[in-house]
């Protein structure tokens, strides 16, 4: 399959007064093209820079992007854009979804013309084209009446309505990638699931790629094809989806997987949650940056960064554990 | 909406009542006797009969109470009283100077405005850069500049040094042309409009801040848009939002402004009106131009309410 997007070795740093939030440090990642990868990790552990930054929305400063750095979109280096090129590479290549359809959404405008101000940055001139293109977006995330809702205005849609309509912003154009950075987070539960299945029929009609940033895995298990797991601004695991449900290498993804409240377990059990706080990035640690708060933390793994070890064909895990004068973690757990 | 009218409708006519009784109090303990033009030196002196009579025709006798109550019983029947200075009656004075004040009021806020609107989304959007460090240090000058140093300045630099523009009035004798009107206006109206374009682009300038940091501007920027396209599609309208309360409670201060402007330009307006009667402790003009000051303030954040309301969607007091 060909590759859409490329990260090599991310690093982005934000300049504050406390000194330089190293927030992401040498992330790598790929995605092909139509495929759907979860990006997952808890709050600050930087998958929203990430996404932001393949999307060119990082502020400069105070943010910086490091030397070295790469992100190739379809063959293209993204970070040596110029600001025409990056024009037209938002909405027309590249599209986002944010959390707060609220506050994503411009209180004085209405949501048609919202829509349309992406058709017409993106070629389609005329205007009444631009107006039945609107409405068929409108029709297709499933808001009814669709005519008469072009005029309303965006605090007239309850929340779920409201996601919808940045999902009509985000795949007009037909976008090759769409980056849904928390899109059902902000939600009601009952919505949750409706929003999912709208993003997956979307993009499946158009077979285009997604990054799903959540720190949900519920959210993900049955949409994305693999599962990258963030931890203080790095990689900690990959794999396709049941590598990382059933074949958990990384002690942290193993403490996410467990901290997600589950019915089927006995009601007795409480909750687990995973012990201390991420470290504070001005100053991120020498080793592993989990170490601190983790059960199988070894010397090492406080001096060192743990190198990556590949278990099958793209499962990757970063852990000292699977060194070979180590014992390893975890069998596979039975389905 | 009516609801909403009648409450706000009943408020100002209790405020204009306050301002009345306050302003009424001020001016009869102040020092001063509106009388004392009459007993000018080398004037024929009046009797005690003479001064009594004349006092109980201009409503001056009594005690502070009783003449405002004798005031607010005339203006309640709509007759503001005649002018102790003149003897002419007051309301007519005032209707037939409030074209020259409020032409010059119209003409100073569209100055301040064509300007500051520009002005203040450059320094927002180059916040903290050049281009706004130079509007801003404008914008502290205009705060600062007392508006008499001004307009004395500029009477200097255009009438006497350049002879270019008139030095005052508003119309050259013998003169009827639009445009001669224009040549004494534009210097009183610019002088007006410093003061309010200053704090106009500060204003707009702290919104245009605030509004680029909020997350629509980045959904814009994501969608493709540019910076000048989120500029004038998407933060403008957010921006001018409290532009409209501003304007509409400055709305007062135009009134009170000019009294200075008019007098540096002896513009024939309420202003010079106004800074005579002071000057003259003439009581019933002082009134009838402070109740209408008032009243412009009081309307003009009424005013700047209700539109607000049409400009955004937010806000609809039309629905109920």
């Amino acid at each position: 399959m060909k590759k859409l997007l490329e990260v090599k070795n991310l690093r982005v740093s934000f300049h504050s007064y406390s000194g330089e939030v190293e927030a992401v440090r040498g992330v790598s990642f790929h995605v092909n093209e139509g495929e759907s990868v979860a990006i997952v990790g808890e709050s600050g552990c930087g998958k929203s820079v990430t996404a932001r930054t393949v999307m060119g929305l990082t502020q400069c400063p105070p943010g910086e992007i490091k030397e070295g750095s790469e992100i190739i979109f379809d063959g293209r280096d993204i970070t040596k854009f110029s600001e025409k090129e990056w024009q037209r590479y938002r909405g027309g290549d590249c599209a986002i979804i944010f959390q707060d359809a609220l506050a994503a959404l411009n209180p004085t405008l209405t949501v048609g013309h919202q829509i349309e101000e992406k058709l017409k940055l993106h070629g389609i001139k005329d205007k009444k084209e631009a107006y039945s293109e609107t409405v068929r977006l409108l029709t297709a995330v499933g808001i009814p009446n669709p005519e008469k809702r072009y005029k309303a205005y965006p605090h007239e849609f309850s929340g779920g309505m409201r996601q919808r309509i940045m999902i009509a912003i985000a795949i007009a154009c037909n976008p090759g990638l769409l980056i849904a950075d928390e899109p059902t987070t902000a939600l009601d539960v009952t919505i949750q699931a409706d929003i999912i299945d709208l993003i997956k029929e979307l993009v499946k009609e158009h077979n285009t790629a997604v990054i799903m940033i959540t720190h949900d895995l519920g959210v993900v298990a049955d949409m994305a094809e693999r599962i990258i797991v963030m931890y203080a601004g790095k990689v900690v695991e990959e794999g396709s989806s049941e590598d990382i449900f059933y074949k958990t290498k990384h002690p942290y993804t193993r403490a996410l997987l467990n901290s997600v409240p589950r019915l089927d377990l006995d009601e007795e059990k409480e909750l687990e949650f995973i012990e201390g706080a991420p470290p504070d990035m001005t100053d991120p640690p020498k080793g592993c940056a989990f170490a601190g708060r983790c059960p199988y933390c070894m010397e090492i793994c406080t001096k060192e960064e743990p190198p990556c070890y590949e278990f099958n064909e793209g499962h990757t895990a970063h852990c000292w554990k699977y060194h070979e004068y180590a014992e390893g973690l975890f069998g596979e757990v039975e389905e | 909406m009516k609801s909403f009218v009648f409450k706000r409708t009943v408020q100002m006519i209790f405020v204009l009542f306050l301002v009345s009784v306050f302003s009424f109090g001020i001016i009869h303990f102040s020092p001063g006797d509106p009388l004392a033009m009459y007993k000018q030196p080398g004037m024929h002196k009046m009797t005690v009969e003479q001064e009594e009579a004349l006092k109980e025709e201009l409503g001056l006798n009594g005690t502070v109470t009783d003449q405002y109550i004798g005031w607010a019983k005339k203006t309640l029947n709509g007759d503001l009283g005649t002018s102790i200075s003149n003897r002419l009656p007051v309301k007519d004075q005032i209707f037939e100077r409030i074209p020259a004040t409020a032409g010059l009021m119209a003409a100073s806020l569209v100055i301040s405005i064509v300007c500051a609107v520009p002005l203040g989304l450059i320094a927002g959007m180059y916040n903290n850069k050049w281009q706004d460090n130079l509007i801003s240090t404008f914008t502290y000058f205009g705060i600062s500049i007392p508006a008499f140093w001004f307009g004395i300045v500029l009477i200097i630099l255009f009438s006497l040094k350049l002879n270019i523009l008139p030095s005052g009035g508003m119309r050259t004798i013998g003169v009827d042309s639009t445009w001669d009107l224009i040549k004494h206006g534009i210097l009183p109206a610019l002088v007006l409009s410093v003061n309010n374009t200053a704090v106009f682009v500060r204003y707009i300038r702290a919104n245009t801040i605030t509004q680029m940091k909020e997350e629509y501007v980045m959904t814009a920027k994501s969608k493709g848009a540019s910076g000048t396209g989120i500029l004038f599609y998407h933060v403008l309208k957010n921006c001018m939002l409290p532009v409209i309360t501003l304007v509409g409670s400055r709305f007062g201060m135009f009134i009170t402004g000019s009294f200075v402007v008019e007098s540096v330009f002896s513009w024939p307006g309420i202003g010079q009106l106004g800074m005579s009667a002071v000057n003259n402790r003439d009581y019933p003009m002082i009134m009838g131009i402070t109740m209408l000051s008032c009243i412009a303030l009081l309307l003009g954040n009424f005013l700047a309410d209700i539109l607000y309301g049409f400009a955004d969607p937010r806000i609809k007091q039309g629905k109920e």
